[in-house]
């Protein structure tokens, strides 16, 4: 009786530690996505244990399966992650400020756009122009969210229609200006960028057998400070927040509304147009006139949402969905379908837009037995 | 645990009141009653007859009814359609038989003097109304014991003299009420046994007529209570405040405020005493900055601050309460320290110029100022405001306005759904502003407040001053009058 009693308290307190820790909640929601898909791949017939080994493989570059090292595989995973965390970030100061910002996609391509075309414009000195012209293209798509900001704070219009039209006006702009103002531009790609443009990094490539990741990554880790810093540590931040958690008490407070909108979309605009820089900039050695959307503005919304809105927490989301993304064709080439990693990701973001019920359930649970172990003693 | 081994008996077709502060656990016995919450251990009798209730479908079918404190009513429907919402009678085609309902709820609201409209939008009539189709709700269903929520809390003072009536005949024609409430007079005015609770256990159960308010006061706080506070004659000051003219806009678009003047000196504190939907929002709305009056002037210490925002209006020293301190005043995601500094943390001491929050300063000064006001909470200045109890909440707002308050305080509602202990607090608070040379403004629904605090009264009706006059030579009826009053020439005290 007594050791039964022991272990169910325990057990409760278990519970009642995880459902109060945003960070362990995520950690469950990512197991049970990856527990779902372990299911999958056995009712399929496939092996779950390559899906694990190429997981492994990503993160620590080590092929278990042939007992070979292979940097180059770190250097993939965090190349696909970077833009990745920007564009969780830019998806935490629009939520964090009261806002959905949907609109990651839009800011993300105004970014890339104005990037490539000041990466032809601006004179070239190297290992500067590139940053350069990202950041500058960042700039264009504050300015972009700017609009959806004002916009929703002077004539409060839903931001989640206004963001989902301007990713559809940023796309098809985006194609308009780069075939009319890139040069040599035909209706996929312009002329190769001048080397001075490039992120690429040959250090990095160095150490990483040749990925991808380029300068792009002092970018990311800056964006993360910065960040953190203005949402944690300045009244800017203190003004977000308090807008974001009750427009009504802010306003009777006196932070004025509109000014709150349009400085927390101009914020993640500028963080999605660096993404769209650093994509763009860092992975092609050429201009793109695009054809698709990337979606890297989309996956955001999950970073954002699995992170928790900390800093932190948006890089570690940011990595696991970069994971997810560079373990994709590695599967795929061990014959698990891509569509798999797909999947986990889509596991994860059911169970965190869950998480909110069931840590209700689960806070009943515990004062139910709380109540009862009281009511023993 | 919020209920510690209550046994409580009511007796058929009688009003008992359960009297008890905010956080005594009154709401928990009733979600027990109502099959919202399950107790724990013990059990629920009626009629003699030991019942399960798991859910509130159990207690309708036990005859229990309630009506909830904040209503639960789909506001683009009908008063017909709530009533009947999942209960519908129907036709013998299996529609809805609105006929049949429609006369139900009349015969009902005739029985009982509920004066219901049936095809009424609940969106379209007030709030008192809103509680009487809560209470035909229960009615529809058969309740024969009705559980009332502190149903004064958002009544104007003729609503609840309404209420009182209503409550009379139900018990006449055999139904029982549990009353639940802290307001004394009410409780003096309409029931016949009263429960106290404690803490979440009961102190004692009396016959009302036994009992004097002072009584009830001290078994519900646990201590001898003050209900007039204590203060000397104003020392009357310069003109702070002076409102030339003002019109203000409601949300819907009709002007609210018309053509306001209105003076505070230094060193008083005014009263506005009305009805509710006078006006009183919209004038605190446009005092506060968050609304610019359409017309008129107001003058700050003879500064025109017309077109100032809420935050110069701060660095002015205009303190305010807002009336709805859920909503407006308090951020309840922030700890106490972050709502301490909501409308300073912007300027120095509590941000460097480079924008850096300094957050030992706001901690420190926050820590204090929770300690002078004697606000209790868990953790202190660490606490989240959603922790704390309505009137430690409002004591935070107070700390705070009454901080940046240097020349005028004004205060809206400050006491609304606060228990005994704290709104004798806040009094005392208030009068010490005023006795420190500031300028006071209280708009307050409650008579008893006004009558108590205030040196002058001013009554406003149809977003009109209609009368001023001095405190000390007021009286309840002749305030009443004013308040009821249509627009009179304006009498200046």
């Amino acid at each position: 009786m007594n050791m039964k009693k022991v272990n169910s308290s325990k057990l409760v307190q278990f519970v009642d530690f995880s459902i109060k820790n945003e960070f362990i909640m995520s950690v469950y929601v990512i197991l049970l996505g990856f527990f779902l898909s372990t299911v999958l791949l056995y009712l399929v017939g496939l092996k779950p244990s390559v899906m694990y080994n190429t997981i492994v493989q990503t993160i620590t570059g080590y092929d278990f399966s042939k007992y070979r090292f292979n940097a180059r595989y770190i250097g993939t995973w965090l190349t696909n992650s970077m833009p990745l965390i920007l564009t969780g970030l830019s998806f935490n100061i629009a939520l964090r400020s009261g806002f959905f910002n949907i609109g990651a996609e839009g800011q993300f391509i105004i970014g890339l756009t104005f990037a490539q075309y000041f990466a032809f414009l601006l004179p070239p000195v190297m290992g500067v122009t590139g940053i350069v012209a990202v950041i500058i293209g960042a700039l264009f798509a504050a300015g972009w969210g700017a609009i959806v900001g004002w916009l929703r704070g002077r004539y409060q219009t839903s931001e989640v229609v206004l963001t989902i039209m301007f990713n559809y006006i940023a796309f098809y702009f985006s194609r308009w200006f780069s075939q009319k103002y890139l040069p040599g531009a035909n209706s996929y790609r312009a002329d190769n960028f001048p080397q001075e443009a490039l992120l690429a990094n040959s250090w990095f490539q160095s150490i990483t057998n040749g990925s991808l990741l380029n300068n792009g990554l002092f970018l990311v880790i800056v964006s993360l400070i910065v960040y953190h810093i203005i949402m944690e540590k300045t009244k800017w931040g203190f003004s977000l927040r308090a807008s974001g958690f009750s427009p009504l008490a802010a306003k009777f407070a006196g932070i004025a509304p509109v000014r709150s909108a349009v400085v927390a979309m101009a914020g993640a605009g500028f963080f999605a147009g660096l993404a769209g820089g650093i994509v763009y900039l860092g992975s092609f050695t050429f201009a793109n006139v695009i054809r698709a959307q990337d979606q890297y503005g989309f996956t955001g919304i999950a970073v954002g949402l699995v992170s928790g809105g900390s800093a932190i927490g948006t890089l570690l989301s940011g990595l696991f969905f970069g994971l997810l993304n560079a373990a994709a064709p590695l599967m795929q080439s061990r014959g698990i379908p891509r569509e798999i990693a797909t999947m986990i990701s889509a596991f994860v973001v059911i169970f965190i837009a869950l998480s909110t019920g069931i840590k209700l359930r689960l806070g009943q649970w515990v004062i139910k037995a709380k109540n009862k172990e009281k009511e023993m003693d | 645990m919020a209920n510690d081994h209550v046994s409580w008996r009511i007796k058929k077709g009688e009003v008992h009141a359960l009297l008890g502060e905010n956080g005594a656990g009154k709401s928990t016995i009733t979600s027990i009653l109502f099959g919202l919450l399950q107790a724990d251990s013990g059990e629920i009798l009626v009629d003699g007859k030991s019942v399960l209730i798991h859910n509130p479908n159990d207690a309708n079918a036990l005859g229990i009814g309630m009506v909830h404190q904040h209503f639960k009513l789909v506001p683009s429907y009908t008063v017909t359609e709530n009533i009947i919402l999942g209960l519908e009678p129907k036709t013998a085609w299996g529609h809805i038989n609105y006929q049949r309902a429609r006369s139900k709820i009349q015969e009902i609201s005739h029985q009982f003097g509920l004066a219901v409209d049936p095809d009424a939008r609940i969106a379209n009539i007030n709030v008192g109304m809103q509680q009487r189709v809560e209470i035909l709700k229960t009615l529809y269903r058969d309740a024969r014991i009705i559980v009332l929520d502190e149903p004064t809390a958002v009544l104007t003072p003729q609503e609840i003299d309404d209420l009182m009536q209503i409550i009379l005949r139900l018990k006449a024609q055999g139904r029982t009420i549990i009353f639940i409430s802290h307001k004394l007079k009410e409780i003096k005015t309409c029931a016949d046994q009263v429960t106290v609770l404690r803490r979440g256990k009961i102190v004692g159960s009396a016959d009302v007529s036994d009992c004097t308010e002072a009584q009830l006061a001290e078994m519900m706080v646990g201590h001898a209570v003050e209900f007039v506070t204590q203060k000397d004659a104003p020392t009357i000051g310069n003109v702070v405040l002076r409102l030339e003219n003002i019109s203000v806009k409601s949300m819907r678009g009709s002007i609210a405020v018309k053509d306001l003047s209105l003076s505070v000196h230094a060193g008083e504190v005014l009263g506005i005493a009305g009805v509710d939907g006078n006006g009183q929002s919209e004038l605190a709305l446009a005092l506060s900055g968050v609304v610019k009056p359409v017309k008129g002037k107001i003058y700050l210490d003879e500064v025109d601050v017309t077109s100032f925002g809420v935050r110069k209006r701060v660095e002015m020293g205009l303190g305010l309460t807002p009336e709805d301190r859920e909503t407006q005043a308090v951020i309840s995601n922030f700890n106490l320290a972050e709502n301490y500094v909501l409308k300073t943390f912007y300027r120095n001491p509590y941000s460097s110029v480079l924008g850096f929050l300094n957050k030992k300063k706001i901690s420190d000064d926050a820590q204090v100022q929770l300690e002078n006001f004697d606000v209790r909470s868990a953790n202190g200045w660490r606490s989240s405001i959603s922790e704390l109890s309505g009137g430690n909440r409002q004591k935070v707002v107070v700390a705070r306005e009454m901080t940046i308050a240097s020349k005028l305080l004004v205060v809206c509602q400050p006491t609304r759904g606060l228990d005994v202990g704290s709104i004798e607090y806040i009094h005392r608070q208030i009068i010490a502003q005023r006795n420190a040379g500031k300028a006071v403004l209280l708009i307050s629904f409650e008579l008893d407040e006004i009558l108590n605090l205030c040196d002058r009264i001013a009554t406003i009706s149809h977003g009109s001053i209609v009368g001023i006059i001095d405190a000390k030579d007021a009286t309840r009826q002749q305030v009443g009058q004013m308040m009821t009053a249509s627009h009179k020439e304006t009498v200046v005290g």
